[in-house]
């Protein structure tokens, strides 16, 4: 007995250790000298070279700050798009009785699993039809479905969401005189944040580390994104190039890590409560 | 993608809560019309984006499917071809079938050995202890970063021939290869990078063994079942249906590969196609070859085969997925 329960904690922390060592090893070599970043399997650097961030950051034609820049305006877009537009559907299918929409909720529930690789040649060529592909501001197709509530999973949460929302607030409100719209303004909306941040949250770090669309979409170095600009360090390689490629590997992902420190409880445990009646 | 899982799979294992609050509104006299005009009002953005963005280029997407189209000359010049590009894909690209190949080979592996993990991780935490939520924290985290580009490249270089792995191969004398580049290896590496991802499905198991009752485990232990005995006749039947939704959403997922592969072969697929993943195929048939049509034909084939696999699972679900609130 003694002996199984010194081995789970020993198990566990080995196996945080080998779940981790990639990312302190990528944190670590983003700080050593071009020769040592990839036979060296330390974690520490043995010549401490801070260089690589610079160099990296002015590595191409165009500072990487604008890349990051892109991003973020991409993905605070996206936040705020998938929030107003998932959360107008899910008081309709939450709360709204009208018709076909059992129909409709089971098409939103379709779509949930609709993969996106096979809507992109249609879409592209779409969005090229409507000029938005290219030109000074080619974000348009990353960006409109998102104000459309396509990305059905949020949808889905907040509706579930607000299934947890007691009727008698609805009521309540609607004898004091408010139509559906009042009761949207003045209950469901209110009552709704825990859902809404949820869906920033994941909005903003999956946008953020999206890559395909991105690609599809961005052809003009000046408008590329963090993840499409990465790309360039493959192509443009050598061992000159892995110090900084690896320094602006981890500047790109420090965004995520800190949602992810600042909102471990709600990213893990939170948005299950706001889905799980348990 | 894997955050996906937490939400939806928690979500669904309960009953929809709606319960006592329908009878409720039955009971209660009929509502008067606004409803149905504010429903379709507030419905208006996703219908909207269900018709523009969704169903319209899905049909256009058949459409071009039996066509020649290429974006670069207008659409005068585009023919219909009927069949001609799946019989093409069928029996004159060797390219398709080895995707094909790829990606079920590492949907097939990646994705039991990924859910076999993350169940196993899940029961070390589940009887809780001090520290468990950090260590739980700790394994989501791979499943928020391991499918951006910047973490591919990392893992890229740690299985090259000077990498980190090789590195550590070398304490036991054994002398590693350049994995990335070895046809037969290059493609291990990318199922290693998912099933390093085995945090999102692990926090649903964790969710799912909270709702295992107590009292079971009690009965079974009364009953003189030892810990593997009740893994099996308690644990893994009141799960099933938590491993259920992790299969359909993993294996989904599974399929739909793209990033780590096109950062480990620079966008070709290499080498020698060992990581052409099926969306890396179209990528590369649609936007840099162009032949959009071509491309379409593929995202249809690919749309079916998801749904028969995803139907397949569904099917066999019936004879091992146990609801413990039905009749059974």
């Amino acid at each position: 007995m003694p002996l199984r329960r010194l081995s789970r904690p020993v198990v566990l922390v080995l196996l945080a250790a080998i779940v981790l060592y990639p990312l302190l090893w990528m944190l670590g070599s983003s700080f050593k000298a071009p020769e040592e970043v990839l036979n060296n399997m330390s974690v520490f650097p043995e010549a401490f070279t801070p260089g690589n961030y610079t160099d990296g950051w002015g590595h191409f034609d165009v500072a990487f700050g604008r890349f990051f820049l892109n991003s973020a305006m991409v993905a605070v877009l996206t936040v705020v798009a998938n929030g107003v537009s998932c959360l107008l559907a899910a008081y309709a299918f939450a709360r709204l009785k009208f018709r076909l929409r059992g129909f409709w909720f089971a098409i939103m529930i379709g779509t949930l699993l609709l993969p996106g690789h096979v809507l992109i040649v249609p879409q592209f060529v779409m969005f090229k039809t409507f000029g938005w592909v290219g030109g000074e501001w080619p974000y348009a197709p990353l960006i409109v479905p998102q104000l459309l509530a396509t990305e059905a999973f949020f949808v889905f949460l907040m509706v579930q969401f607000m299934r947890g929302i007691p009727r008698e607030l609805d009521d309540a409100a609607k004898i004091d005189g408010c139509t559906a719209y009042g009761v949207f303004r003045h209950v469901i909306l209110p009552l709704s944040r825990p859902a809404l941040v949820s869906t920033a949250i994941f909005s903003f770090i999956w946008t953020w580390n999206d890559f395909f669309r991105q690609l599809v979409y961005l052809s003009d170095l000046e408008k590329y994104t963090a993840p499409v600009a990465l790309t360039l360090f493959i192509d443009s390689s050598g061992q000159s190039a892995v110090g900084p490629m690896f320094a602006m590997s981890v500047l790109s992902l420090a965004p995520v890590f800190l949602f992810f420190v600042a909102f471990q409880r709600l990213l893990v445990e939170g948005i299950n409560t706001s889905g799980l009646k348990g | 993608m894997s955050p996906v899982a937490v939400t939806t799979a928690r979500s669904s294992p309960p009953r929809p809560p709606a319960g006592p609050a329908a009878h409720r509104r039955r009971a209660r006299p009929a509502r008067r019309g606004t409803d149905g005009t504010a429903g379709y009002v507030f419905l208006s953005p996703w219908l909207l984006g269900l018709a523009a963005i969704t169903a319209i280029p899905m049909l256009m997407s058949l459409y071009l499917s039996f066509t020649n189209y290429d974006v670069l000359s207008d659409w005068e010049s585009t023919r219909w071809v009927g069949l001609d590009n799946y019989r093409q894909m069928f029996t004159a690209d060797p390219a398709f079938w080895h995707a094909v190949r790829v990606t079920v080979v590492f949907a097939l592996i990646a994705t039991p050995l990924k859910l076999a993990a993350a169940l196993g991780v899940a029961l070390l935490l589940n009887r809780g202890f001090r520290g468990a939520g950090l260590f739980r924290g700790l394994f989501y985290l791979p499943s928020l970063l391991g499918g951006s580009v910047a973490l591919a490249i990392v893992w890229v270089n740690m299985f090259n021939r000077d990498g980190a792995f090789n590195s550590f191969l070398s304490w036991f004398g054994i002398t590693g290869k350049a994995w990335v580049n070895d046809p037969d290896w290059a493609l291990g590496t990318l199922i290693l990078l998912a099933v390093w991802q085995f945090g999102a499905p692990m926090v649903i198991f964790l969710a799912g063994l909270k709702q295992v009752p107590v009292e079971l485990y009690e009965a079974a232990s009364v009953d003189g079942a030892g810990p593997v005995r009740q893994f099996f006749a308690v644990t893994l039947p009141i799960l099933s249906p938590v491993i259920f939704f992790n299969l359909v959403l993993e294996t989904i997922n599974g399929f739909q590969g793209f990033t780590s592969a096109f950062v480990l072969s620079g966008g070709t697929g290499g080498p020698v196609d060992s990581t052409l993943m099926y969306t890396l195929h179209l990528y590369i048939k649609g936007f840099t070859e162009y032949q959009m049509g071509y491309a379409s034909a593929m995202a249809w084939v690919f749309l079916l085969s998801i749904g028969l696999v995803t139907a397949v699972i569904f099917r066999t679900g019936r004879f091992w997925v146990h609801y413990s609130d039905g009749d059974d």
